[in-house]
């Protein structure tokens, strides 16, 4: 299912604005058919200008974006036709039907009316029973899925989800996710971005993190907790320490809890964790615990120390 | 050519007039009908004639160009200004339509409907003044010219405009003086020769001339160089539209 080559190559990217500002720094991306991408990346990290990029609603500055094999400004109708584009703001037409305002997309990305197909989209993002209501008349949520119907209309082969969830309720983030994973199901690549750290780790297949305008990082989820992914063993001593040994300094634990716990990190991807000789050492220097517990670093963590670093 | 997103955009600004078809419709007819009041009946007993023709009835190119004109303008920098203010552009740009097709879509809207009004205001006229139009087919040709063009203009205002008082500056302080001083309730015979000349400056002047003499085979000037004028005037809107989207001017940066 999952061919080797991209359905978006995004090469040398650069976009500078009128007022100097480059929001866009060489950026070098590959998104593979049928995968659900997460775009990482602080607030303006880049995130919405490599998408309206990609989309044609931002010009670029330099480099090249092919998509589905068309390059976006010579095939500009080919690349376009492939995408839908569900943009942050949630921006409608207030005196608009649902029916209405999502046949409209529908028509201008050039396909023929197909009542059939408006009608599932509407039905698959219960709007269904919204169909004749004005948008203006309609909550947050319901607008925020009149505009993925929108971009759904046409029957696109990518999605762009750009902050799906931004200021959207939990339960309502639930239902997003289940679309999207529907959506994948049925074939449809998918680039979310998103500040959530859980929504990736949720949703995505691979993630890259934006930083100030350069990729710095694109990885298999799973990879890149284990590569990146540090864990923590936490013993509760029995009784109190004031220091630590000076025959544990080579493991470099912390101190807490006022003396009554011992933090050691370590790597999971070395060969050896250190564990097992810590254990055998605090025996020698007479430490006993009563417990112990070990926890392993969440995206949110790598995302931060990532972010950090640049 | 994307037809169908045509007809979408096309359908879409036509649906927007329905919906608001008090504002766009009635109120310039009510304009229009308060215009021949004051100028027709009030002023119009005192003034007999205009070169042979009953003054009600002389102003009656210029009231339909008026509102042409202003109509044009409004019509196509609203229907573009307001997807650009509340952001529903995103969709026009991402969407696989050439420029020339969005601009078929704003500005085939944008003069439809001003057509549409012109000749709702040209009935409304009957009813005050006998009409006479002597070559019909110049007529709808100088109509359908003028609201394209206007049009044309109204959408790059549209794109330039940043707040709704842009959107309302050109009309309000560059058409509406040009047109009233553009001939529409006087013939530019009747000025001073000084005046005349700073007149024939005003490109309003050359449409509105070339119009009535659709009516009345009366001129400003001659109906070649009406033609003309409008035509050039139309050219250089063209090239502006087309270096608005070569360049993705307030669009795309």
């Amino acid at each position: 299912m999952r061919a080797m080559s991209p359905i978006i190559s995004v090469a040398n990217l650069s976009k500078t604005y009128g007022s100097g500002f480059k929001a866009l720094d060489n950026i070098n991306l590959e998104i593979n058919r049928g995968e659900i991408f997460a775009l990482l990346g602080p607030n303006g990290a880049g995130k919405t200008t490599l998408i309206s990029i990609i989309c044609g609603i931002a010009n670029l500055s330099q480099g090249r974006v092919i998509v589905g094999g068309h390059d976006i400004n010579k095939q500009y109708r080919a690349a376009r036709s492939l995408i839908g584009l569900v943009p942050q703001e949630l921006h409608t037409d207030a005196f608009e039907s649902v029916w209405a305002t999502v046949s409209f997309s529908r028509g201008l990305f050039g396909k023929p009316k197909n009542p059939a197909h408006i009608e599932k989209v509407l039905k698959d993002l219960s709007l269904w029973d919204k169909k004749d209501a004005k948008i203006v008349t309609l909550s947050g949520g319901m607008k925020r899925r009149v505009m993925i119907a929108k971009a759904l209309s046409h029957e696109p082969q990518i999605l762009f989800l750009d902050e799906p969830t931004a200021g959207v309720d939990v339960e309502l983030r639930k239902g997003m996710w289940e679309v999207v994973r529907t959506l994948q199901a049925s074939g449809v690549t998918i680039i979310l971005t998103t500040h959530y750290i859980e929504e990736a780790e949720e949703m995505a297949d691979r993630i890259g993190v934006i930083n100030k305008g350069e990729i710095i990082l694109v990885a298999d989820k799973a990879g890149l907790m284990q590569k990146l992914g540090r864990k923590q063993l936490k013993l509760h001593l029995q009784g109190r320490i004031d220091a630590i040994p000076a025959a544990l300094a080579p493991y470099n634990l912390e101190l807490a809890d006022g003396g009554r716990e011992l933090i050691y990190n370590y790597d999971t991807k070395g060969e050896r964790t250190g564990i097992t000789s810590l254990l055998s050492d605090l025996r020698g220097a007479g430490i006993r615990f009563n417990d112990l517990e070990t926890t392993q670093s969440s995206l949110e963590d790598i995302f931060v120390s990532l972010v950090r670093r640049t | 050519m994307n037809f169908r997103a045509v007809r979408a955009i096309y359908l879409f600004e036509m649906a927007r007039t329905w919906r608001t078809l008090l504002q766009s419709i009635v109120s310039p007819v009510v304009s229009t009908s308060l215009y021949f009041v004051v100028f027709g009946a009030a002023i119009g007993s005192r003034i007999t004639s205009v070169e042979g023709v009953s003054y009600g009835t002389f102003i009656v190119p210029g009231l339909v160009m008026l509102s042409v004109l202003t109509q044009s303008i409004a019509n196509a920098s609203f229907g573009i200004y307001f997807p650009k203010f509340v952001g529903t552009i995103y969709e026009i740009l991402s969407a696989p339509i050439s420029y020339f097709e969005i601009v078929l879509g704003y500005v085939g809207a944008a003069a439809t409907k001003s057509i549409i009004l012109g000749l709702i205001i040209l009935a409304t006229a009957g009813l005050f003044v006998p009409l006479q139009i002597h070559h019909p087919w110049w007529m709808l040709a100088f109509l359908v010219l003028t609201a394209v063009t206007f049009s044309l203009f109204g959408f790059i205002i549209g794109i330039w405009a940043d707040g709704f008082e842009k959107l309302q500056m050109i009309p309000m302080l560059v058409v509406t003086p040009l047109t009233f001083l553009g001939g529409s309730f006087y013939s530019v015979n009747m000025l001073p020769s000084g005046w005349r000349t700073i007149t024939l400056l005003n490109p309003v002047v050359y449409l509105i001339s070339g119009f009535r003499w659709s009516f009345y085979e009366i001129a400003d000037v001659s109906v070649g160089l009406s033609v003309g004028i409008t035509l050039m005037f139309l050219a250089i809107c063209m090239v502006v539209v087309w270096w608005i989207f070569k360049t993705g001017y307030r669009l795309k940066n």
